[in-house]
């Protein structure tokens, strides 16, 4: 044997051969499951969600959950095409008794995840805020002073708590109270929400209003109805024994329809209406100028015939 | 060592010991939750029936008799307000606030009331509706307002909200002396009458008392106001 021959390399070992790109797979795999999910939830299940489209702030609410299903559904089709790749592809074959590769760190999928996660979670917080402020609170209950309010002059009612059921109260028309909640087609509304004893949460279903009812508090909601027809009011804080029985109905009518409704009620409830106090924000009933001196007059502090004291003595 | 000591220590009781002890806990647990059925869940006030003889639906007339006293001093709560509600079949004052009624029938309400005055929370609850006609007799005088602000002259209401009925318990004058022995059978009161029309159908309706009359509890509103055989209760049509 020659030194030249004694001197060339070794030939070289023969390449292994390449393994399936699995992220490709999964990719491939995932992709049109997520398009074809997130098309079904758009243009199919999307027009049922909840609470529906009969006012501005459900339509609002219906389009959020959309969106944020429309993002969910592909983060949740990734994990479950991910695991069940991994259940087909990776699983442990009959007689294979070696322990699998040992795991390291990728930097490049670690970073991958918690960009999109990031950039996901900031979009909603932007989106969400910004679904807040051009929906006008979206019918959520802002407080006294809301900061975000529709423009114009809304229609005025206030929701009244008291332990069970919902009473309503029209400013605009005289200050009347009623028990039926009546509200006119493509009008905005504010409710200002209260309560006369303990804390109640008032709650429009179908036009997507949730306010809580604190004693002493002028929680304000905006609402615009966009088509007729009933919707459920409940109690959505539990508040004592009938709780559960705390419910009603309202109505959305034509602007019309609703000026007629007004006028007529405030008629009827013409003699009651004079006996109420005058309309306020809250309600504290304990100081009327009337009972007390009704009750000073009488002589009575004690137990009977006065209102109790929130003190006397604490619940126990 | 210690551990295979405490493991002798625990075998030396004997097996008789050992489920005598956990029979003794079985029957314990199961007697609690037994106690907590029968005492809390199924215990309750007795209902008066008022439908006996009377066929469903037909605009057949049943009257119902109840009073409101400033007491309840045949329970154990003696310092609660409560209504009572006559049988129909003893005519004993029962202390009770559940009721049977037949489905489509017309209701005479006759209800004593026997408590002092407390103003109205809200003063709207003073109109008198879901009556026939929206009136109530007061001693025999039809009224279908009271302005309890104005002075005290309402005790409680009887008020069945999915019927929309309400109405203001017309109480004795400020300086009456109240009957002070529960059911009340003399003393000061006013008697109040009304009527209204129970539904075609089956159902449960709740009643309750509008006035914060809870004394001793948070701004009135615990004790007898959430407590069933006081002054809420239940009226059950029966088709």
């Amino acid at each position: 044997m020659s030194a030249a021959a004694d001197a060339a390399p070794p030939p070289a070992a023969p390449a292994a051969p390449a393994g399936p790109n699995h992220g490709l797979r999964i990719f491939l795999l995932w992709l049109p499951l997520a398009v074809i999910a997130d098309l079904v939830i758009w243009i199919v299940w999307g027009p049922h969600l909840p609470p529906g489209t009969m006012s501005s702030s459900a339509a609002n609410q219906q389009f959020d959950i959309k969106v944020m299903a429309v993002l969910a559904a592909p983060v949740m089709i990734f994990v479950l095409t991910y695991f069940g790749y991994a259940l087909i592809v990776w699983r442990q074959r009959d007689g294979d008794t070696e322990d699998g590769p040992a795991l390291h760190g990728n930097s490049r999928v670690q970073a991958s995840w918690i960009t999109i996660t990031s950039v996901i979670v900031l979009f909603l917080a932007v989106f969400g805020t910004v679904e807040l402020k051009i929906a006008n609170g979206a019918g959520a209950g802002e407080g006294p002073s809301p900061i975000w309010k529709p423009g114009g002059a809304p229609l005025q009612v206030q929701v009244i708590g008291q332990q069970w059921k919902f009473t309503y109260r029209y400013p605009q028309f005289g200050g009347f109270e009623t028990t039926q909640l009546v509200l006119p087609e493509g009008q905005w509304v504010a409710f200002h929400v209260t309560s006369l004893d303990v804390i109640h949460s008032f709650w429009a279903y179908q036009l997507g209003v949730k306010a809580d009812a604190n004693p002493g508090v002028d929680n304000v909601a905006y609402t615009k109805p966009e088509h007729t027809g009933g919707f459920v009011v409940r109690c959505s804080e539990l508040c004592g024994l009938w709780h559960g029985a705390m419910f009603d109905y309202g109505r959305v009518v034509s602007m019309s329809a609703f000026r007629t409704w007004a006028a007529s009620t405030r008629v009827q409830l013409a003699a009651v209406t004079r006996i109420l106090p005058p309309y306020a924000t809250t309600y504290d009933p304990t100081v009327v100028p009337q009972i007390n001196k009704a009750m000073a007059k009488a002589g009575i502090g004690g137990a009977n015939g006065y209102y109790y004291p929130p003190q006397d003595p604490v619940q126990p | 060592m210690m551990a295979v000591r405490e493991e002798a220590r625990w075998w030396l009781v004997s097996l008789p010991v050992r489920i005598a002890t956990l029979l003794v806990a079985f029957l314990a647990v199961v007697g609690g939750a037994v106690f907590i059925l029968i005492h809390y869940l199924l215990g309750g006030p007795p209902v008066e029936n008022f439908t006996a003889g009377v066929r469903p639906d037909t605009g057949a007339q049943v009257s119902v008799v109840m009073q409101e006293d400033p007491q309840n001093t045949v329970s154990t709560r003696p310092d609660w307000v409560s209504y009572f509600i006559k049988s129909p079949t003893t005519g004993a004052w029962v202390h009770t606030t559940l009721f049977t009624v037949p489905a489509g029938s017309r209701v005479n309400m006759t209800i004593l009331g026997y408590d002092g005055c407390t103003p109205l929370r809200n003063p709207y609850w003073g109109r008198v509706t879901g009556t026939i006609g929206n009136v109530i007799r007061v001693n025999g005088k039809p009224t279908s307002l009271i302005n309890s602000w104005s002075g005290c002259n309402v005790g409680h209401t009887f008020s069945i909200p999915a019927l929309n009925v309400n109405v203001p318990m017309a109480s004795p004058g400020l300086t009456a002396t109240l009957c002070g022995t529960s059911p009340c059978t003399s003393g000061p009161h006013k008697v109040v009458t009304f009527s209204f029309m129970t539904p075609r159908h089956s159902g449960d309706y709740i009643w309750q008392c509008r006035v914060p009359c809870g004394g001793g509890f948070l701004d009135g509103f615990g004790g007898p106001m959430q407590t069933i055989g006081f002054m809420t209760g239940s009226m059950q049509v029966v088709a």
